[in-house]
């Protein structure tokens, strides 16, 4: 099919943006990438009055290191990240994650902000975003506010922000001193969305004991699911097979709800969280300890 | 309300009057009559459409034309020309048969470029993670992946 008609609108600066929008109010939906907006409008589930181009504006194109760790853009490409040194350095679970998110065609346009205001609970970058506690920085004519990525997202395909407001800048903390990171999922094809997988963060103690964990998991609920009460069995441990199994056999059968579509049912996705899950602390502890040691 | 656009495909200055919502791969295929790319799926899963745009590999089915304005775009039109002078990459496909009913093999080729030149001698399992992006009905993809791997060659060939 083809899309709806609608006025389309390429502001060239953000204050131009967000006039736009507030003028508008919901009927406006800003066009980032358009790899999820731009199919949906095909197939007319979309039909957005107004499009706000993002592409012409060139101050939410960026990767650099700032206060809060690695600052992106809201229009930084996929792609970009995936290519970035910084990014390597900076963020290395964002930059193991890219290559997961669709094909390389894709990601040329997709964009980080796009990506993580479009919340799909099968998406990659969401998922990341709060296992690293990710800000979002979100504005609109009237106001401006940094958002913890846990409080960013509020439910299916859902987020904090308002009509009107606008994803501009993302900011993702460093490493930290003996911690680790792992990412890993499961899908059919290569590029295809995941039909579970899982993100990790260990903090070591100089002692060697589990200081802090992070397990977050996609395709698995309404949204990117932290996996806390796992989280918070793992606190003073010390990081055992038994005890890392443990915690991810915690969250795949407490603290997840998946659904089943064509691709896997609710039963084997669990499956999936509790292997994923294991899989994922296993490669985070290992790295932790590396870290630990350099 | 149409907008004019201005823009380069295959290296030829166009300007065009089009309304917003229309689609790249409509553009080039109802507007310039250029019908080497192809439309699968219009939603970004089969690859057919792809195209360059600022040499980098997109689908046109998820652009506007109006966002192409001052921007250059290729298409498998610019790649060889005719049969006589094919590109390396389509002497490629001719030889290993990497295509049966030729659909998918615009956006293959189109996706091939700019991945060659990033990755001019790319490993099997580069390739395969490439094509994941466009989806054949016909080969099986083996086929497809020789005929990368001689196309890569004989674009090394090429350039040495
Ligand atoms: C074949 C295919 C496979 C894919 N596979 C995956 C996958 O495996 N994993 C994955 O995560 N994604 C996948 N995607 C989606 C892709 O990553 C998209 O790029 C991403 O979901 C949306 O980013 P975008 O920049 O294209 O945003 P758009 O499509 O332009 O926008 C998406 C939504 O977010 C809104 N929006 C965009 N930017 C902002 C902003 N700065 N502030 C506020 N709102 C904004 C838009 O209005 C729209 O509602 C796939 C897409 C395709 C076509
Ligand atoms: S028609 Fe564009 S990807 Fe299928
Ligand atoms: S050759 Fe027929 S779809 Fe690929």
């Amino acid at each position: 099919m083809k899309p709806a008609a609608f006025d389309y609108h390429a502001p060239r600066t953000l204050e131009e943006t967000l006039d736009l929008l507030a003028a508008y109010g919901e009927d406006a939906k800003p066009l980032a990438g358009g790899q999820s907006l731009v199919p949906t409008m095909n197939f007319r589930l979309a039909q957005p009055q107004a499009l706000v181009d993002l592409n012409g504006i060139d101050e939410l194109f960026f990767i650099r290191e700032g206060e809060r760790g690695l600052h992106c853009g809201g229009m930084t490409r996929q792609r970009a990240v995936e290519r970035s040194g910084l990014a390597r350095k900076a963020a290395p679970l964002l930059h193991e994650t890219m290559p997961h998110i669709a094909h390389a065609q894709i990601r040329n346009r997709g964009t980080i902000g796009g990506s993580l205001a479009h919340a799909d609970p099968a998406a990659e970058l969401p998922a990341v975003a709060v296992a690293l506690d990710a800000s979002m920085y979100v504005r609109s004519v009237t106001d401006a506010r940094w958002l913890p990525a846990r409080d960013f997202y509020v439910g299916l395909f859902a987020t904090a922000m308002e009509p009107g407001e606008l994803l501009v800048e993302v900011a993702f903390p460093r490493p930290r001193p003996r911690s680790g990171w792992a990412f890993e999922e499961v899908a059919r094809q290569h590029g295809n969305y995941a039909m579970c997988g899982a993100a990790a963060v260990v903090e070591l103690s100089e002692k060697g004991a589990i200081e802090k964990a992070r397990l977050v998991f996609l395709s698995v609920g309404e949204g990117p699911v932290a996996a806390d009460q796992a989280a918070a069995m793992l606190v003073g441990e010390r990081p055992t097979a038994t005890v890392l199994r443990a915690a991810a056999e915690e969250a795949a059968t407490k603290e997840i709800d998946p659904v089943g579509d064509i691709h896997a049912g609710p039963a084997y996705r669990r499956h999936l969280a509790r292997v994923i899950g294991e899989r994922v602390l296993t490669r985070a502890t290992a790295r932790a300890n590396e870290a630990a040691l350099m | 309300m149409n907008q004019t656009i201005e823009l380069f495909v295959n290296g030829i200055q166009y300007r065009r009057s089009v309304e917003p919502r229309l689609l790249l791969c409509d553009f080039l295929r109802y507007d310039l009559g250029l019908t080497g790319t192809h439309v699968g799926c219009e939603h970004g899963v089969c690859g057919a459409c792809t195209v360059l745009l600022d040499r980098e590999a997109v689908r046109s089915c998820l652009l506007f034309a109006v966002q192409t304005n001052g921007r250059e775009i290729a298409t498998v039109e610019g790649l060889g020309d005719g049969p006589q002078q094919m590109h390396a990459l389509q002497h490629g496909f001719w030889e290993m048969h990497g295509l049966q009913c030729g659909y998918c093999t615009p956006g293959i080729l189109m996706s091939l470029v700019p991945f060659l030149e990033e990755n001019p001698d790319p490993s099997e399992e580069e390739i395969r993670e490439l094509l994941s992006g466009n989806i054949c009905r016909c080969t099986g993809y083996q086929k497809i992946v020789e005929a990368v791997q001689l196309g890569a060659r004989l674009l090394w060939e090429e350039s040495n």
